[in-house]
């Protein structure tokens, strides 16, 4: 296996009125092809810079970080990414809005389309392609901007706590639909989230951050056979590696549940 | 909404009487101010004279508006995508609006005759400020989230400019354009007080130096009758082209699903 994201010692300072604050200090990842990694961290601990500098929405200040062998600079090609909010058009449909990723690829809308909408019926929104997105609850929109996001089959999908505002019962919902998602097309998946439970259940390693600065603390392959069902958060297995990463984030004094 | 119509409507029948009563209980002569009957009845026995001069007036205003909302929209592009069109532009532009532009309006006889271009020019000048400002406002205040996908998607710029930021500026355009249209007409009924042969503006001229007041009321009755109408054009504009609008969503019903 190639590696599709490569992270030397990668370092982010933002200058500001009060002197420089370092957001990532020392980075050094690899990310498999294929493979679903979480960066799991508090608030504050450069996560989501991190997943800004691989969408090349920021650049690095020292180190070097590599998408598919190219030195970032600028969105490297091939990049699907789903952001916090679902970022949604309000004056397009939900069909429209998927296909504004063929729009700004020049892609043909007309060629697009058939897989735009089966895209949308994967995900439960076959009866709403013609709806609004304020017609739509928060979780159908996040799932809207997830079809947006795998339009053009990206090969590396960056998430950015995709499902942070959704209700517990929509997010264990929308984690079950993106495991089956990525089983059938295995792309690389970058995930940042808050939540020990989400990591765990979705990746095949979970990164875990630190803050002030931001680094990795520690990385934790998850040994947990897939397909995985919502119930194997019931296991010890899963329990046990709630416990460990609970336990790393006790020692950084920032305790979370 | 047709009850609170309906409300206006008899409001405005209360005061037209009260002005019809008034008039006729204290003897008030037509020279200082003619009743409504006087006034219905000057329009009814020449309504071919009331109508041409209000063709007119609305063609002068329609050109003029037209012309500031092509060439404000320009130049809010401009003044949004380069620091120095926007140091030049706006700052000429507030000069300009800080002066009183009616006392421009001599100067544009001098230059384009008494035609109706001065005219049409009066009528841009007076309504380009709101358009530009709005406009201005409307590209700019796009979620920078957004942008970031789009540049993330690899969007080229054009498609931004196309495909996001001008819908998303189109609700504040049209309250620009609101404004804009009462300014026109304004713009073109000084530009026929000054050059005037004729139009509205003309009529009132003619009517005040022959001391007819019921004249001058006759069109000012005209002149707001066109203004109702343009305002409302407009907003039955806005209507059609923005159902996805916050402002417009309730009218269409909202089916949430």
């Amino acid at each position: 296996m190639s590696a599709c994201v490569q992270l030397r010692g990668a370092g982010k300072v933002f200058p500001s009125r009060r002197g420089e604050v370092t957001a990532l200090r020392d980075v050094t990842l690899s990310v498999d092809d294929g493979e679903f990694i979480s960066l799991l961290g508090p608030s504050g601990c450069g996560k989501s810079t991190l997943l800004k500098c691989v969408a090349g929405l920021e650049d690095l200040t020292s180190g070097e970080l590599l998408v598919r062998g190219e030195t970032v600079d600028g969105p490297p090609p091939g990049l699907g990414m789903v952001f916090q909010r679902d970022l949604l058009l309000d004056w397009r449909t939900v069909l429209d809005n998927v296909l504004i990723m063929a729009e700004f690829q020049g892609l043909g809308r007309r060629e697009q389309k058939p897989r735009a909408i089966s895209l949308l019926e994967r995900f439960g929104l076959g009866g709403f392609i013609d709806r609004h997105p304020w017609e739509l609850s928060g979780g159908m929109r996040q799932r809207a901007a997830i079809c947006r996001a795998l339009l053009t089959e990206p090969q590396l999908l960056l998430m950015d706590e995709p499902f942070g505002a959704l209700d517990a019962m929509t997010r264990d919902d929308l984690n079950v639909e993106l495991t089956r998602i990525w089983q059938t097309a295995r792309r690389t998946v970058l995930f940042v989230t808050h939540s020990i439970a989400e990591a765990i259940f979705l990746s095949d390693r979970v990164v875990v951050m630190s803050p002030g600065p931001g680094r990795v603390r520690e990385v934790v392959p998850i040994d947990l056979p897939r397909p995985r069902p919502l119930s194997i958060q019931a296991t010890p297995e899963f329990a046990a590696y709630v416990t460990h990463l609970r336990g790393v984030f006790e020692e950084l004094g920032v305790a979370r549940t | 909404m047709s009850e609170l119509r309906g409300t206006t409507l008899v409001v405005l029948a209360a005061i037209v009487l009260l002005w019809e009563l008034a008039v006729r209980l204290l003897h008030v002569p037509p020279i200082l101010l003619p009743a409504p009957s006087r006034i219905i009845a000057e329009i009814a026995s020449a309504p071919w004279f009331y109508l041409r001069q209000s063709g007119d007036t609305l063609i002068t205003t329609v050109a003029g508006f037209a012309l500031a909302v092509v060439l404000g929209v320009t130049m809010a592009i401009g003044i949004v995508y380069s620091r120095l069109l926007e140091r030049v532009i706006y700052t000429l532009l507030v000069a300009l609006n800080s002066l009183p532009k009616v006392a421009l309006a001599p100067l544009f006889v001098i230059w384009m005759g008494t035609g109706v271009e001065p005219k049409i020019a009066i009528a841009v000048m007076l309504a380009i400020f709101s358009i530009v400002v709005d406009m201005v406002l409307g590209l700019r205040s796009i979620d920078p989230d957004i942008l970031a996908m789009a540049y993330v998607s690899r969007a080229r710029p054009v498609a931004v400019l196309w495909k996001i930021r001008l819908p998303n500026a189109l609700p504040t355009l049209f309250a620009g354009m609101k404004v804009g249209i009462s300014f026109a007409l304004v713009g073109a009924i000084v530009g026929e007080f000054v050059a005037g042969s004729d139009g509205l503006g003309t009529a009132i001229l003619i009517a005040e130096g022959q001391f007819d007041t019921t004249r001058v009321f006759a069109a000012l009755v005209m002149l707001g009758l066109l203004g109702t109408m343009l305002f409302y054009a407009i907003e039955f504009a806005e209507t059609l082209l923005l159902p996805w609008h916050p402002s417009h969503r309730a009218r269409h019903g909202n089916a949430r699903g």
